[in-house]
């Protein structure tokens, strides 16, 4: 059986889904069953303090007892700020321990901190957190982030919520070839194609949010990435054929042809 | 006595401890986790914290994200 195994735990989804954006809680549900995953990113913020007691909780939609739950540091600008984050949600999730790190470094772009994120990255490695982390498409800074310890390396394929989709692939091409733990795309994916390509060049999954969220019918959105990731997935095992540039190869014999003038009756 | 919780400053009448604020917020039954001046303060022991005047307190819930 294929699986994903990020620190100890099996997958057979290599779709990761975020949670935001989308219309209520009924549709975020819906859109987690289609796109089959079963890890979903949550973000951490502050509660309203009463003034709205009966109102929906994430976590009652999505139960951590069926998914595995995803924090994430999102908005975060520190290394600090992230690490305060993600021992608050491993509190509020009961001591779970796998944890999406991002330490974003520009409010326009949203590019990450790469320094900033290493310093985060060892803070929580060395107090047990398995950490899967958000960052550039540098390999070095992947590497150096996988000597840290960290569970999974999930690079930019393009600016967060962009829909770019994957602008270098050479880049993330490098980066699944030299680091061992799972290399995961995260951010820049906007159709189901661009979730293929980065299946096809061997990453070990992907993280979307936007693409499904923003996507006039999320639902089906949600099942054509399910389809894409799977089809990426089984395009990269079954090995591509080579790229022959400028050079035709007929796919049908070349014996075996039908030549020469007929006889009719009209040419007489 | 003051509190600042999630920013905002709120009057409380005292002694208090976290676990009567936060049935006092209606937040008993909900998926939380509290950190007071910087610390956080596991679930359980929320009986045994007494709150003190300038206390900050955040409460957090985990929502939609990517």
């Amino acid at each position: 059986m294929d699986t994903l195994v990020i620190a100890g735990k099996s997958y057979t989804s290599r779709l990761l889904l975020g949670t935001g954006k989308y219309k209520d809680f009924t549709e975020t549900r819906a859109a987690v069953d289609v796109s089959g995953t079963q890890i979903i990113t949550v973000a951490i913020r502050r509660t309203n303090i009463g003034q709205n007691p009966d109102e929906p909780n994430l976590l009652d939609v999505l139960p951590p007892s069926q998914f595995t739950l995803l924090p994430n540091t999102a908005g975060c600008y520190t290394a600090a700020d992230a690490v305060r984050t993600l021992r608050l949600a491993r509190e509020l999730l009961d001591g779970h321990a796998l944890v999406k790190l991002e330490v974003l470094g520009d409010q326009k772009t949203l590019f990450p901190d790469v320094v900033a994120t290493l310093e985060a990255a060892r803070i929580l490695v060395k107090d047990g957190f398995h950490v899967m982390v958000y960052t550039s498409d540098d390999p070095i800074v992947a590497r150096q982030l996988e000597d840290i310890g960290c569970a999974a390396i999930m690079p930019l394929a393009s600016l967060i919520g962009s829909g770019m989709g994957i602008l270098n692939p050479w880049n993330l091409q490098i980066i699944i070839d030299k680091v061992k733990v799972p290399v995961i795309v995260d951010a820049g994916v906007g159709t189901a194609s661009d979730a293929a390509i980065a299946m096809e060049l061997g990453c070990d999954g992907v993280l979307m949010n936007t693409a499904v969220a923003s996507a006039r019918n999320p639902i089906l959105m949600a099942s054509a990435m399910r389809k894409a990731v799977e089809a990426g997935r089984e395009a990269w095992l079954a090995g591509r054929m080579p790229k022959k540039i400028y050079q035709a190869t007929p796919s049908s014999p070349s014996e075996g042809m039908i030549t020469g003038s007929p006889h009719s009756a009209a040419n007489n | 006595m003051q509190l600042i919780i999630n920013g905002q400053q709120q009057s409380y009448d005292g002694p208090l401890n976290i676990q009567q604020l936060v049935e006092h917020l209606s937040l008993q039954n909900k998926r939380i986790a509290i950190e007071r001046n910087g610390e956080i303060i596991p679930r359980s022991s929320f009986p045994e914290q007494i709150l003190n005047d300038g206390d900050q307190l955040e409460i957090i819930v985990a929502v939609g994200g990517g």
